[in-house]
C-alpha cells in the first residue's frame, strides 16, 4: 500500500510557502 | 487588444476561482469529511463519493482547462518570452510554469486515477480491483496535495508577474 507524505495539510501548505520564498529570492537574483 | 485581455483576465480568474475552490473543496473539506463519515459507519461517505465527487472532479478539470487557455490566451504573443523566462517575464513565467505543471497534473495524474477510484468513465462498466482502488487513491490524494502545495508560489507568481503589480516585487 502506498503513501500520502503530504497526508498533513500544515506540511503541505509550509512547503509551499517555502517554495514560494525560494523561488521568489531565485528569481529576484537572476532578473 | 486592451479590451481584449481585459476579458480574457476576466475568464482567466473566473475559471482558476473555479479550479482551485474546487481543489481547495477536495483538499480541505471532501478528505476529512469521507474519512469522518467512514470512522462513523462504514459506507456512510457514498453519497459523496457517487453524487457530490464525480460532479465537483467534471468542473474541476474542465475550469482547469478553461484556465490555461485563457492564460495562454492573455499572454498572447508573449506567451514563448514568459515561458522561456525572458527579461521583464520572469515572475509570470514562474507563475505560468506552475499554473501549466497543475494543470498538467488535473489531467494526466489526478483524474487518470480517480476515475479508477470513482468507478467513472471507462471503469464504470470495468470497475478497477479494490487493490488498484486503493493505491490510485493514494496517488490521486499525493497529486492533488502537490497541487495544493504549488498553488501557493502560483498565486504569489500570478499576482506578482501581473502587469497590475509592475515593480512592486521584482
Amino acid at each position: 500500500m502506498k503513501k500520502n507524505y503530504l497526508d498533513s495539510l500544515e506540511l503541505t501548505i509550509g512547503l509551499g510557502v517555502a517554495l514560494t520564498l525560494i523561488l521568489y529570492f531565485a528569481v529576484k537574483a537572476l532578473s | 487588444m486592451e479590451q481584449v485581455a481585459g476579458f480574457l483576465r476576466w475568464f482567466h480568474i473566473m475559471s482558476g476561482v473555479m479550479w482551485i475552490g474546487l481543489l481547495y473543496y477536495f483538499n480541505f473539506v471532501q478528505v476529512q469529511a469521507i474519512a469522518a463519515a467512514n470512522k462513523d459507519q462504514a459506507g456512510s461517505a457514498a453519497p459523496i463519493t457517487k453524487y457530490v465527487a464525480p460532479r465537483a472532479l467534471f468542473w474541476f478539470r474542465w475550469a482547469a482547462l478553461a484556465t490555461w487557455l485563457f492564460g495562454v490566451g492573455l499572454l498572447g504573443p508573449n506567451v514563448l518570452s514568459a515561458f522561456t523566462f525572458q527579461n521583464g517575464f520572469a515572475a509570470i513565467g514562474v507563475g505560468a510554469w506552475l499554473g501549466t505543471i497543475m494543470f498538467l497534473n488535473v489531467w494526466g495524474i489526478i483524474w487518470q486515477h480517480q476515475k479508477k477510484v470513482l468507478n467513472l468513465g471507462p471503469y464504470a462498466a470495468n470497475p478497477a480491483s479494490d487493490e488498484v482502488k486503493a493505491n490510485s487513491r493514494v496517488i490521486a490524494a499525493f497529486a492533488s496535495r502537490v497541487n495544493v502545495l504549488l498553488s501557493i508560489p502560483m498565486f504569489f507568481f500570478m499576482i506578482a508577474g501581473s502587469s497590475a503589480h509592475m515593480g512592486l516585487f521584482f
